[in-house]
């Protein structure tokens, strides 16, 4: 029976992630809260608003409201890594080599790991940002499309067009797909080497959370009473193909969803704070944890592939245990 | 819906053009001594010599929703800065956005419609029109924004009024009236209004909306005994003579937005029902606002609609009061509308 250790903190938790083997919970307030032989806290921004795990650094990146970026490794150590003025930090994703890119309205930044930064300036607000798992490139989710920089060289921006507003922004880990969320309920997706369009709608609410199940096979994605689970085996990705429904609750939504390391497992959190574990090939749910109070809004395994840190909007976050 | 109205939390849209005074009412509502806490959400941090850290700057954003239709617009931006400030709602009572001059303050209201994150935490309480009365004749006729914002209001504050003569005022003040006749006027110096004039409306909650709105629909009838502050009555050469079912864009130079103001008895809900929907489908890139107060035959509460757009609202407001008559009323305020056709689609929905 998975047991569940509970970390009741006061606020909306941005992101629930492993640095080493400790569970750490961003909230929105800037706190940063472990269980590391106890409960302790650190302070990162005033105002935290987007966080991203770069696993290769094994850290957590966070912008926020005060325009500052800030590093956090294992121990709740947080480092100043940039500042981009008043404006706020919308969005962060970590790339290759150290490289960090953030967001402050129409502009994209990037610091490369010797301090050095480089702007990239757009028509419209920069919604997402992700790296590609390959080479020194990134992705901007934008209205009408997404742009790929390469800002280690001076080529020239891949423009990709789709009309409506793009919010969020991931690449397939083989770097072959692209996909965005939008701000109506529907992922878009373009194969990169030929810029074949992928449209996956049907969603009854926005898409919040995306995971990318071990080798990039299937595309787990809430939104929906159940995780919706898309195809990306093929060499079209999911085109044709309906996707999988796990987890499906008549009365709640899913929120979050976070794909097993290296199984064809994924946790599913919903709206009324419920964790599931459900497996792709036949379907089996197993309970995580019972309804708390808030949405699960993020959720991440650790590398023993044993636990799974999660947090919610109410701040009743924990850490289950599903080997116990 | 009154459970999640106690928790959402409310928003007042400023419009105006700029120099109409916008900077001075935000920092009287940031300044004064009210015992509330506001985030503001500008489009540049400016003038505002107020330091508050919850002033948010944000890049205007229109984003056309993908449904084919033209008129469903959100604000990009304020979806983000909405989510992002209600992570931590503790910090304020409000939420005030100030909007650019040249703003269309359709996507900004259609944002608290539209967007589910959104409205779920937030409603949207008021819209207000800042106006320059000297300047506001010159507004008109280069530019479409200033009209919209006006015929968009719920609340025209009048400022400078100081600055021109009380002919050229009563003119103004027509123009406005002209243009909107469900807004509430205020004649202000230096945005000089009560700030109770402004923040929580309540103008687009539809248990309250029509109840403190003596402007809409009665005025038409009752002219002498509405409350605005200190006016004279010249404008009424302009609404004073009409119809109540009548159009009246033409009358004044330089406006292009009408409404048409309907009533009629006790509705047929079959035919009433369908035919709003209808309305509003058909003519809703036309509508900028629409509000009503509805009979409907058999039903002992009085039925409130209002509307953006495409976008209706509508729902029983309370139980008609002995002795008040059961009278159907609707105003559309907008452009291109037919009030001959509106008329008369309107009245073959009442009951036998």
């Amino acid at each position: 029976m998975p047991t569940v250790a509970p970390l009741d903190l006061q606020g909306h938790c941005i992101a629930a992630v492993f640095l080493g083997d400790v569970p750490h919970f961003a909230l929105a307030d800037g706190t940063i809260h472990r269980l590391d032989h106890g409960h302790k806290t650190a302070q990162a921004n005033d105002g935290l608003l987007a966080a991203c795990h770069d696993a290769a650094n094994d850290r957590l990146i966070t912008g926020g409201e005060d325009g500052r970026i800030f590093s956090v490794t294992a121990g709740g150590n947080a480092a100043e890594l940039a500042s981009a003025g008043k404006k706020w930090i919308t969005s962060v994703a970590a790339g290759p080599q150290g490289a960090v890119a953030y967001a402050s309205g129409k502009i994209a930044f990037v610091r490369f790991s010797d301090g050095k930064t480089k702007e990239f300036l757009h028509p419209r607000s920069v919604e997402g940002l992700a790296f590609s798992p390959k080479g020194m490139r990134f992705g901007v989710a934008r209205y009408n499309g997404a742009t790929l920089h390469f800002p280690a060289a001076n080529g020239k921006p891949v423009e990709l067009e789709w009309a409506g507003a793009h919010t969020g922004i991931t690449f397939s880990p083989d770097g072959a797909f692209l996909v965005t969320t939008m701000q109506e309920n529907a992922l878009h997706g373009w194969k990169l080497a030929d810029g074949k369009h992928m449209r996956m709608s049907g969603y009854p609410g926005k898409v919040k959370s995306l995971s990318w199940a071990p080798k990039g096979k299937w595309l787990a994605s809430s939104g929906a009473p159940a995780a919706i689970v898309w195809p990306f085996s093929g060499k079209d990705g999911p085109m044709g193909k309906a996707p999988l429904e796990l987890g499906t609750r008549g009365n709640a939504m899913v929120t979050s969803v976070a794909c097993h390391p290296s199984q064809d497992v994924v946790a599913v959190g919903y709206d009324d704070g419920m964790v599931m574990a459900v497996r792709f090939a036949d379907a089996k749910e197993v309970l995580l944890r019972r309804p708390g109070k808030g949405a699960i809004t993020s959720m991440m395994w650790d590398k023993e592939e044993r636990r799974v840190a999660f947090g919610s909007a109410a701040g009743d976050c924990g850490v289950i245990d599903i080997s116990a | 819906m009154s459970d999640a109205q106690t928790t959402q939390i409310p928003v007042t849209v400023l419009t105006g053009y700029l120099g109409a005074g916008k900077t001075t009412l935000l920092n009287r509502i940031l300044s004064e001594n009210h015992g509330k806490r506001y985030a503001v959400i500008v489009n540049e941090f400016g003038e505002i010599g107020i330091d508050n850290e919850l002033i948010v700057e944000s890049d205007e954003e229109i984003y056309e929703m993908n449904n084919g239709c033209v008129c469903c617009t959100v604000r990009g931006d304020l979806i983000r800065v909405v989510e992002g400030l209600m992570r931590r709602p503790g910090r304020f009572d409000a939420i005030v956005i100030e909007t650019t001059g040249l703003a269309d303050p359709v996507p900004v209201a259609q944002t608290f419609f539209m967007d589910d994150d959104v409205r779920s935490k937030t409603r949207l309480d008021a819209v207000v029109a800042l106006v320059d009365a000297k300047h506001l004749p010159l507004r008109l006729k280069d530019s479409r924004e200033a009209e919209d914002q006006i015929a968009f209001a719920d609340v025209v504050v009048l400022n400078k009024t100081d600055l021109v003569t009380p002919e050229e005022l009563s003119k103004v003040e027509a123009t406005i009236r002209a243009i909107n006749p469900a807004a509430r006027i205020h004649r202000t110096t230096r945005a000089g209004v009560a700030l109770s004039e402004v923040l929580d409306r309540g103008a687009f909650d539809l248990s309250r909306a029509l109840e403190n709105d003596p402007h809409f629909l009665e005025a038409r009838d009752d002219h002498d005994h509405h409350d605005h502050d200190h006016h004279d009555h010249d404008h009424h050469d302009h609404d004073g003579h009409h119809h109540h079912d009548h159009a009246h864009p033409s009358d004044i130079h330089d406006v292009t937005v009408q409404s048409v103001s309907l009533r009629g008895g006790e509705m047929d809900p079959k035919k009433f029902f369908p035919w709003i929907e209808k309305i509003t489908q058909m003519e809703g890139p036309n509508i900028l606002r629409l509000k009503g107060i509805i009979a409907l035959k058999g039903d002992d509460e009085r039925y409130v609609i209002q509307g953006v757009h495409m976008i209706i609202e509508g729902d029983h407001q309370r139980a008609w009061k002995d002795g008040e008559k059961h009278e159907s009323r609707l105003v559309f305020i907008g452009r291109e509308l037919d009030a001959e056709r509106l008329k008369k689609s309107f009245d073959a929905c009442q009951a036998a």
